[in-house]
């Protein structure tokens, strides 16, 4: 538990210490509040969901953007090779990484409150479905991010991370899209498979068990394909 | 203590390490050498568990390597080849983190932290960013680092690389003391380094243990090449066809430096000859002021070439 909270501390840290955090947040910010005001007076309804809509595109791009120096950059600076030689196991180093990228997700996810709160001082903004409208985007975004962080852990190069990142989320996120090429059979399984399919339902105020284990799968397949790539160093 | 059993290790088709056994006691210093690609690095890097031997077995006090690798973790501490660092962390920062990650209790660790400064010089620089620090600085913190948590085991890989000669002799005083208790392994191809800090050299080629023993032994198993430095004023008439046909020589080779006062010779007489004091009297016997006169001892540069290029030729 302390390795675990102390890679968690020096990841934050290292968000921190450069630029990265900052324009990562306000970037974020900037394009969810364009998202959430740019129609909002021209409908005249205190209503997010049409802002909502947009964020499981927006996860796709800024998801990677957060854990595409993850894994990659140690690896290319050499630190991995040492840090693998600590008293810590390999899932040890990937969870804390992994909190510290959730960590910076979620505190981006609850800055654009302040937009939530603003609608809801204008009109009556239903707080059920906004509280488990967050909780989808909380959800989905846990999902995108730990994707993003196995697609870090393939490269040595950040850039390479992004790349890779952006075609994982990017596959999961288009799985419902071309059902139009899918045989009728695997239309049903599609759906499923799809990253955002289970994020409307919460943002409509439905919390489907289904759902939560599809998006706590998906955590738990990249964490547990970071750390194989991670161990890849045993049998080279 | 650090045992190697009949240790193989292949990279693909690639055979890095094959059969390799010795032991490590505590209070040796070792030094590892041998050409690039030798198989150095992938020896260090079975020890400290960053991946496990293809077959035989390696015990770090007794424990294996592959079945307990975290306990084996706790014991070593290690500075990999190039010295990896994250330059956006402060040095105490970085060695808290370490520390951390070592599992050191947070009543220990600025106990820690200030001995490992202490002991690697870098009191004035605690505070400041990696990334701000000289070449020789940075593998103060490498070996800080290795050594915060008081392991059993050192694993030095090249510890003076890319230094400049003050900050090697600096390095190696701080490697000698810290070994005085515990067992270290440092690997290098440079042959002073070994005659400067090591109990115990073994040089490795293509894989395989091709001499182990104490760099004095060595070099005095290596037979003496009997070869004598001779430099005399001047430029006496036929003096090497002279020495040739006066002295038991093989060969003597003219060094003299062209257009220079003085007349220099190599002189290489039977193995093991030691020709100084007919050479002293036989200059004074044709009236030649001496400059000059040495026998060169084999060093270790002569012994491990002589090791690494035989075993070479027998493979190709």
């Amino acid at each position: 538990m302390n390795a675990i909270l102390a890679i968690y501390r020096r990841e934050l840290q290292s968000y921190f210490n450069s630029p990265m955090a900052y324009m990562f947040l306000s970037v974020f910010l900037l394009l969810t509040g364009w998202f959430y005001f740019s129609s909002f007076f021209l409908a005249g309804q205190a209503d997010i969901r049409g802002a909502l809509e947009l964020i499981p595109l927006l996860f796709v791009f800024f998801a990677p953007a957060l854990t595409m120096r993850l894994i990659s950059e140690e690896k290319r600076t050499g630190t991995l090779e040492l840090i693998v030689t600590y008293p810590i196991t390999d899932g040890q180093l990937i969870l804390g990484k992994y909190l510290a990228a959730l960590t910076l997700l979620v505190v981006a996810i609850l800055g654009t409150s302040s937009y939530t709160l603003t609608a809801a001082m204008l009109g009556n903004l239903d707080g059920g479905v906004t509280m488990t409208g967050y909780l989808g985007m909380i959800l989905m975004g846990a999902a995108y991010t730990s994707i993003g962080m196995y697609a870090s852990s393939l490269t040595d190069n950040q850039f390479v991370g992004f790349v890779l990142g952006i075609a994982f989320t990017l596959a999961l996120f288009l799985m419902d899209k071309v059902l139009f090429f899918v045989p009728t059979a695997l239309v049903g399984f599609f759906e499923f498979l799809s990253i955002d399919a289970h994020y409307h339902s919460m943002i409509r105020g439905v919390i489907d068990t289904r759902d939560l284990v599809y998006y706590f799968s998906l955590i738990a397949l990249g964490i547990v394909l970071a750390s194989r790539s991670l161990a890849r160093r045993k049998w080279s | 203590m650090i045992q190697f059993d009949q240790i193989g290790k292949s990279y693909g088709t690639v055979r890095a390490l094959d059969d390799v056994s010795m032991t490590v006691e505590t209070g040796q210093i070792l030094g590892l050498l041998g050409p690039n690609g030798a198989g150095k690095t992938t020896a260090m890097k079975i020890i400290t568990c960053y991946m496990p031997p293809t077959s035989g077995r390696v015990t770090v006090d007794g424990i294996d390597v592959v079945e307990d690798p975290l306990a084996v973790r706790r014991k070593v501490g290690y500075l990999p080849e190039h010295n990896p660092l994250y330059l956006d962390m402060g040095v105490s920062d970085y060695l808290r983190f370490c520390g951390r990650l070592h599992g050191l209790e947070a009543a220990a660790l600025p106990v820690a932290i200030d001995r490992a400064i202490e002991r690697c010089g870098l009191k004035e620089y605690r505070n400041r960013f990696i990334g701000q620090l000289s070449k020789g600085y940075r593998q103060r913190v490498g070996l800080a680092q290795a050594i915060i948590h008081d392991p059993q085991v050192l694993i030095l890989d090249e510890p003076t690389t890319g230094l400049d000669p003050n900050q090697i002799i600096e390095i190696r005083k701080l490697i000698r003391d810290i070994g005085a208790e515990k067992t270290v392994i440092l690997s290098t191809h440079i042959m002073q380094e070994v005659q400067a800090t090591c109990s115990r050299m073994v040089i490795i080629n293509r894989g395989r243990i091709v001499a182990d023993d104490t760099p004095e032994q060595l070099r005095a198993r290596m037979t003496g090449a009997g070869s004598h430095i001779l430099e005399v004023q001047g430029h006496p008439e036929g003096a090497a066809r002279l020495l040739n046909e006066r002295l038991p020589l093989r060969e003597v080779i003219d060094h003299s430096a062209p257009g220079g006062d003085t007349s220099r010779f190599e002189l290489h007489g039977d193995p093991g000859d030691d020709l100084r004091e007919r050479l002293f009297r036989f200059c004074v016997e044709q009236d030649w002021t001496l400059l000059e006169l040495a026998r060169s001892q084999t060093s270790l540069e002569d012994v491990f070439r002589q090791l690494t290029a035989e075993d070479g030729k027998e493979a190709a």
